[in-house]
């Protein structure tokens, strides 16, 4: 039996985003085992919905992060439409549905970069981000912010698009299909990119269905779920399917996020196409009472809220399993076998998001 | 490792972004070039929050619904206040406002070495001009 080592990495890494701390255990260079430690931004927001009325909160829970913040709001916001049972006007359903889905082409064309910048690929990480820009415009145009958008309130939404915006969301989409295609083909057909990613961090689907990933990381193995065909929103009124991949490795859930673009484009054409006239958001009157869970796909995967209210303006607890949390235990699984030199790389497949998960 | 990729790969296939940095040359660049250039901001954009202090009647409801604490309103005094490094531009109080004076306005807070805190007052109202009253006899 070889040495052992432990090689600490994070929670400062120049690959990792945000931090994360791993005790790496190492037989020369190949880890036998990864112990992980988090906690370094912890913010302590759920506890936060007891000090804030029920509709102040929804800014604070998009606040949990700057990539899924619309996603927050919005599940957040579901959970009491369903407590308080206030019927989601359809106009708010579709304007939801259209802002998720540029969220998820934002996600992932931030992860294609920063996947592109940890292989030291540097011209395709710039041309990654210089297309998400694009996306940020647009948020930028519809709702008036960059990152955290603040158009979620209980009952629907607080800013509508009108005709020319939906136009110019649907032609900038057709533009950005175009512009991704080149970038798309580079991910997929370029040697270096297939060479480092190929093989890499292998996860049939029965350990990843044991191990309870979620979102692109389980559809890369091959299983098809994607909790957006439970059709909260506009998504029941959509016409898509799960992307998937077969073979579990790193350069299938690359292969997964970029057909997820494609689809989310395709997604918001139709929405823009379908959407209809009518309120924005449903009147709201007298407190929660009660409690709910649901469920919506994150562009990191599936997320779940809980909201448990008790007829207050203050709600008793809050509750956010991210999709982060989930796609841990089988990165740690992962990480068995690998080598040290692979390991930043590896961690950068599941798509990490510690503020998420630490809230 | 899948060993279909361990062959050298076509000559063609070796500088794939080649063609997008010939037309870059020839292209204006993606980024504006601010502080050179002035920053174009949406109409919709949340920049910062301006109060129409002449309308309005210190209700505080503004200042109850901040979610940082960021307003104080004091209705005695016809005194609005905003800690400009306390809010987060989510635009609740323009939301709950009863007469509309608050608006969401492009442009950021400038930074600035101390916390800007901002207090608009509305000018007292004049006393309605009626006539004086005749003085008391018994005074």
């Amino acid at each position: 039996m070889a040495k052992q080592s432990i090689v600490p990495f994070g929670p400062q890494h120049p690959v990792l985003p945000e931090p994360v701390h791993l005790d790496l255990v190492l037989e020369d260079e190949v880890v036998v085992e990864a112990v992980p430690s988090i906690g370094f931004v912890h913010r302590g927001l759920e506890k936060l919905v007891e000090t804030k009325d029920f509709k102040q909160y929804v800014y604070i829970a998009e606040r949990v992060c700057g990539i899924c913040s619309f996603g927050h709001g919005m599940g957040y916001c579901q959970c009491l439409e369903k407590i308080m049972n206030i019927e989601l006007p359809p106009r708010a359903a579709y304007l939801r549905t259209i802002w998720m889905e540029l969220s998820r082409v934002h996600s992932h064309l931030l992860w294609l970069g920063l996947l592109a910048d940890a292989m030291g690929f540097e011209s395709l990480f710039m041309q990654s981000w210089r297309l998400r820009e694009k996306v940020l415009d647009l948020f930028d145009m519809t709702t008036g912010g960059r990152v955290i958008f603040s158009v979620n309130c209980v009952g629907g939404v607080l800013k509508d698009m009108d005709q020319t915006m939906l136009k110019t969301i649907a032609a900038a989409t057709r533009e950005m299909e175009k512009e991704l295609r080149p970038l798309a083909e580079t991910f997929l057909k370029d040697y270096t990119v297939g060479h480092r990613l190929r093989g890499l961090g292998v996860l049939d689907a029965e350990h990843a269905k044991l191990m309870g990933a979620v979102g692109p990381m389980l559809r890369a193995s091959g299983v098809a779920f994607d909790v957006r065909k439970l059709g909260y929103a506009a998504y029941g009124e959509l016409d898509f399917d799960p992307v998937t991949a077969s073979d579990g490795d790193s350069f299938a859930r690359c292969e997964v996020r970029i057909k997820e673009i494609f689809q989310s484009l395709d997604l918001i054409r139709q929405a823009v196409g379908k959407i209809p006239d009518g309120p924005i958001a449903a009147p709201v009157k007298g407190n929660p009472n009660g409690e709910h869970f649901m469920r919506i796909e994150q562009p990191r995967g599936e997320a779940i809220y809980y909201v448990k209210a008790n007829g207050t303006k203050f709600i008793d607890r809050f509750r956010l399993r991210t999709p982060t949390t989930s796609n841990i235990p089988p990165m740690l699984e992962m990480l068995k076998g690998c080598q040290l030199a692979d390991v930043a790389l590896l961690i950068l497949t599941i798509d990490p998001c510690i503020s998420c998960t630490e809230r | 490792m899948d060993h279909k990729h361990d062959q050298t790969p076509p000559p063609w296939r070796l500088f794939p972004f080649a063609g997008t940095a010939f037309k870059n040359l020839f292209s204006k660049p993606a980024t504006t070039g601010y502080p050179f250039e002035p920053a174009h901001y949406p109409d919709r954009m949340r920049g910062h929050v301006r109060v129409r202090i002449e309308d309005c009647i210190g209700c505080g409801l503004c200042a109850r619904s901040c979610p940082p604490g960021a307003l104080q309103v004091d209705r005695a005094a016809g005194s609005w206040t905003i800690h400009r490094f306390d809010c987060v531009q989510c635009g609740n109080c323009v939301n709950v406002c009863p007469k509309k004076c608050l608006d969401m306005m492009p442009g950021y807070t400038a930074p600035g070495p101390v916390k800007a805190v901002e207090t608009f007052t509305r000018a007292p109202k004049e006393p309605p001009k009626t006539p004086p009253k005749p003085e008391d006899a018994k005074t």
